[in-house]
C-alpha cells in the first residue's frame, strides 16, 4: 500500500472577521472567544493548536458543534487559510506550497469524507468512486478495477451502475469511503463523517474503519462529536473547545485522568466497563503476586473480564499479551475504575455544565 | 417678463445671458401656448401660486443663454447620429453572421417540405420529452397550422425563435458563468439586464433602426436577442451560486482545478436552473419576434400585424392563435425536457 504519512500542526490560529491579523494581537495577549466576538466582532476560530497525528493511527478530534473541528480539519488540507501558525506533512510545511503543488497535494496525498457525503449526484456510484483517480488525469480503464475493488470491500459490488439518490444515507456514505480508498492517498480526512447516519449503521461503519484501518493503517483525521464513536476510533485523542485544546493523548489516559472540569462533563456519561481495557488499570509489578484465577487479554474491555469473573471481586487475573504475560487485574481496582472521577462525583460535574448542543 | 428673470439679474449674469440673443426655434411651451391659442403674456404672472419650475424651457425664458428642453432632446439624436458611423464600421461586420444565420434558418424551415419537417420535429420533441401524450398534442397543433395554412408564417416564426435562442444560450451561459464566478463582475451586469428587461421594447428598436437598415434580420435578431438574452445569464448565475457547498468542498478537496469543477461539477449540477432560464428565453423570444415584425421581421406577427393596420379582425384573430399554440409547443417541450434534467439530478436534501 502507499506510504504512510504524519501530520504535525504547529501554534495554529484561525481568527474569522475582517481584521484578523488585528485581532490575533488580542488573542495572543489572551482574550477568550466570547470577548473577542462582543468587544472586536471576531470569530476566534482556533487558539494556538499543537497536535502531531502520527502515521498510520486514528487521531480523533472531539468536541460539541462549534468549537472548530470543522475548521481545524479544514487546515490540514488547507482549504481553509490559517491566520498563523505552521502544517506540517512529512515534515514539509504546506502553507508555502503555491496553487498547482497544493493541488497536487490534495490529489495524491489526502481524501475527504464529508458529513454530508458531497457526492456528484449526477455521476454513477462508480464514477463518484473514481473522482479522485479521474480528476487526476486517469482514464476509466485505469481505476474502474479499484473503483469496483473497493465498493466491494464496503459492501457495494452491485451497485456500481445506480445513482448516489438511489442509495440510502449508510451507502451513500459507504460510497464516499470507497472514493477515498481509491484514491489512494496515505492520508484520509473525515469530518463527522458517520454523524448523519442511523446509530446502528453507524456502529457498522465505524467497524469497517476499524477492519480497513487495521490491514491499510492510513493516516485518519477523524472529527465527531460523539465519545462514544471517538473512543471506540481514537489512537490519538484531541479535545476540543471553544478554539482550544483542552486535552490530547492516548483515549485511556483521558478517561482516567481527565484534566478539565468540560472533559470531567464528558466522559461523566459513557459505559466505562465497555470502553476501559485492562491494560489500562492493570498492574505491571504488584507487591506480591496474587492467586490467579486465570488469565485475560491486555486489550479486554472490562466488561469482558467482569462477564469472565460472574461479579465475583475477590478474584485476580494474569494479563497476557500476544501470549506472554505482562502483568496482574485486581477486580477489586477494576471495580474502582468503574466510578467515574473523584472530580465528577464532587460535584464539579454539576457546577460546570456547559451547554450542550 | 420671465419669473426668474431677478436670479440671472442678481447673480449679474444678464449680459452673458443675452449676448447672443438671436431667434431660435420655438420652445414647447410656445408651442403649447399658441397650439391652445392662450395668451403668452399673462401666463406669466407671478403669483405664487403658478410658480413654475426652474426647468430648461423657463429658465430659457430668463436667460436665453440656457439650452431648452427640446435642445437636449436634439443634443441626444445629434451626439447619437455622430458616433453612429464609426459604430456601424465596428457594428456590422460582427453582426453580419446574425444575418445570415437568419437567413439561412428561414430558407431553411420554409424550404424543407412539409413531410420531411413534420417528423423532425416530432423526432425532436421526442428526444426532448420522451412523451407520447407530448407528440400527440405538437403533431395535432402543427396539423391543423397546416391545414389553415398558417404553416409557412409559423415556421419562419419558429426559425427566428431557433436562431435568437440558441445565440441566447450560447453567449447567455458564458456570461452568467462569469457573473458567478466574481462578485463585482455580477454587481456590474446586474443594472444592464434590469434595463435589458424593463426598456419598453419599441425604445430599443429605435436606435437599433438609425444603426441598421430595416431591411437587414440581423436589425430584429438583435432586438430579440437583447431582450430574450436576460434570463439564461440570471439563472445560470444563480443555479451556479446555489451549487450545495459540500459537494463544491469536496471538489476541492479532491484537487479539482477550476475548470475541472465547472464542467464536473458546477454545470451539471446548475442545470436545471439553466435550463429553466432557456426556457424564459424561448417564451421571451416568442414574444419579441412579433414585436420586430414592426421591423420587417417575417412569420405570425406580420399578420398580427396587418389585422390591426386593416381591422381584418379574422386575420389577426387567427395569427394570435398560431402563436398561442407555438408558445404552448414551445413551452411544454422545454419543461418536459427540464422535468427530465431534474429527476436525474434529483438529491434527496438532508
Ligand atoms: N467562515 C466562517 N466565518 C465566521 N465564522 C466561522 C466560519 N466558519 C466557522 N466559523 C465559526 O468558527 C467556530 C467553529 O466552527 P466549526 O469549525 O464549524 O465548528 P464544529 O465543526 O466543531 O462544529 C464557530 O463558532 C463558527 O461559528
Ligand atoms: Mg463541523
Amino acid at each position: 500500500m502507499s506510504q504512510n504519512a504524519s501530520i504535525s500542526i504547529r501554534n495554529l490560529y484561525k481568527i474569522f472577521g475582517t481584521h484578523p491579523l488585528k485581532a490575533l494581537d488580542h488573542v495572543r495577549a489572551g482574550m477568550g472567544k466570547s470577548e473577542l466576538m462582543s468587544e472586536h466582532r471576531h470569530v476566534l476560530g482556533l487558539r494556538d493548536i499543537n497536535v502531531d497525528m502520527r502515521a498510520g493511527e486514528i487521531t480523533v478530534i472531539m468536541g460539541l458543534s462549534g468549537s472548530g473541528k470543522s475548521t481545524l480539519i479544514r487546515h490540514v488540507n488547507r482549504l481553509i487559510e490559517p491566520t498563523a501558525g505552521e502544517i506540517l506533512v512529512n515534515g514539509e510545511n504546506i502553507l508555502v506550497f503555491g496553487e498547482a503543488r497544493l493541488r497536487e497535494l490534495r490529489r495524491t496525498q489526502m481524501s475527504m469524507v464529508f458529513q454530508h457525503f458531497a457526492l456528484l449526484p449526477h455521476e454513477t456510484v462508480l464514477d463518484n468512486a473514481g473522482m479522485a483517480r479521474s480528476v487526476r488525469g486517469e482514464d476509466r480503464s485505469a481505476y474502474e478495477k479499484d473503483a469496483l475493488n473497493w465498493l466491494e470491500r464496503v459492501g457495494l459490488g452491485n451497485q456500481g451502475g445506480q445513482y448516489p439518490h438511489q442509495l440510502s444515507g449508510g451507502m451513500q456514505q459507504r460510497v464516499g469511503i470507497a472514493r477515498a480508498l481509491t484514491s489512494n492517498a496515505p492520508i484520509m480526512l473525515m469530518d463527522e463523517a458517520f454523524s448523519a447516519l442511523d446509530p446502528l449503521i453507524r456502529t457498522d461503519m465505524q467497524d469497517l474503519l476499524l477492519e480497513l484501518q487495521q490491514e491499510l493503517q492510513k493516516t485518519i483525521v477523524f472529527i465527531s462529536h460523539d465519545l462514544d464513536e471517538a473512543l471506540k476510533l481514537a489512537d490519538h485523542l484531541v479535545i476540543l473547545k471553544d478554539g482550544i485544546v483542552v486535552q490530547q493523548g492516548e483515549p485511556q489516559e483521558i478517561l482516567l485522568s481527565p484534566n478539565d472540569p468540560y472533559i470531567v462533563d464528558f466522559i461523566s456519561d459513557i459505559n466505562r466497563a465497555r470502553v476501559l481495557r485492562v491494560r489500562s488499570i492493570m498492574d505491571v509489578a504488584p507487591d506480591h503476586t496474587p492467586q490467579t484465577a486465570g488469565t485475560v487479554d491486555a486489550d479486554a474491555t472490562l466488561e469482558s473480564v467482569i462477564a469472565l469473573s460472574e461479579g465475583d471481586t475477590t478474584l485476580s487475573y494474569e494479563v497476557h499479551r500476544n501470549g506472554a504475560p505482562v502483568g496482574y487485574l485486581n477486580m477489586q481496582k477494576l471495580v474502582r475504575a468503574l466510578v467515574p472521577t473523584q472530580a465528577a462525583k464532587n460535584g464539579m460535574r454539576n457546577s460546570t455544565r456547559s451547554p450542550s448542543d | 417678463m420671465a419669473t426668474y428673470d431677478f436670479v440671472f439679474n442678481g447673480l449679474g449674469l444678464r449680459e452673458w445671458c443675452d449676448q447672443d440673443a438671436e431667434p431660435r426655434p420655438m420652445s414647447m411651451a410656445d408651442l403649447l401656448a399658441r397650439g391652445s391659442g392662450g395668451d403668452s403674456d399673462t401666463s406669466w404672472a407671478t403669483s405664487l401660486w403658478e410658480l413654475p419650475f426652474p426647468s430648461l424651457d423657463t429658465l430659457n425664458q430668463a436667460c436665453p443663454a440656457i439650452a431648452r428642453s427640446r435642445d437636449l432632446t436634439r443634443g441626444l439624436e445629434e451626439s447619437f447620429l455622430n458616433i453612429k458611423d464609426p459604430l456601424k464600421v465596428v457594428l456590422d461586420p460582427v453582426t453580419q453572421p446574425l444575418s445570415w444565420a437568419l437567413e439561412s434558418a428561414l430558407h431553411l424551415f420554409t424550404a424543407t417540405p412539409w413531410w420531411v419537417m413534420l417528423p423532425l420535429m416530432l423526432a425532436l420533441v421526442w428526444v426532448a420529452s420522451r412523451s407520447w401524450a407530448l407528440m400527440g398534442f405538437v403533431g395535432s397543433a402543427l396539423a391543423f397550422l397546416l391545414f389553415v395554412d398558417h404553416y409557412t408564417f409559423a415556421m419562419q416564426t419558429m426559425s427566428i425563435i431557433f436562431v435568437c435562442a440558441f445565440l441566447c444560450v450560447l453567449f447567455g451561459v458564458p456570461i452568467g458563468i462569469a457573473m458567478s464566478r466574481s462578485d463585482t463582475m455580477q454587481r456590474l451586469t446586474i443594472p444592464v439586464l434590469d434595463m435589458l428587461q424593463t426598456l419598453p421594447t419599441f425604445v430599443y428598436l429605435i436606435p437599433l433602426i438609425f444603426l441598421f437598415s430595416v431591411t437587414e434580420p440581423k436589425l430584429y435578431g438583435i432586438a430579440i436577442i437583447l431582450y430574450a438574452i436576460v434570463p439564461v445569464i440570471r439563472l445560470t448565475d444563480l443555479g451556479i451560486r446555489l451549487v450545495d457547498k459540500d459537494v463544491i468542498e469536496a471538489a476541492e478537496a479532491f484537487g479539482m482545478t477550476r475548470h475541472q469543477k465547472l464542467v464536473r461539477v458546477q454545470i451539471p449540477l446548475a442545470l436545471p436552473n439553466i435550463m429553466a432560464g432557456v426556457n424564459q428565453t424561448i417564451m421571451m423570444s416568442l414574444a419579441m419576434v412579433v414585436i420586430a415584425s414592426l421591423v420587417s421581421a417575417p412569420g405570425l406577427g406580420v399578420l398580427v400585424l396587418r389585422g390591426i393596420r386593416n381591422l381584418e379582425l379574422g386575420v389577426g384573430l387567427m395569427a394570435g392563435l398560431g402563436i398561442v399554440l407555438l408558445a404552448v409547443i414551445l413551452d411544454r417541450v422545454t419543461k418536459a425536457a427540464l422535468a427530465r434534467v431534474n429527476a436525474a439530478a434529483s438529491v434527496p436534501r438532508h
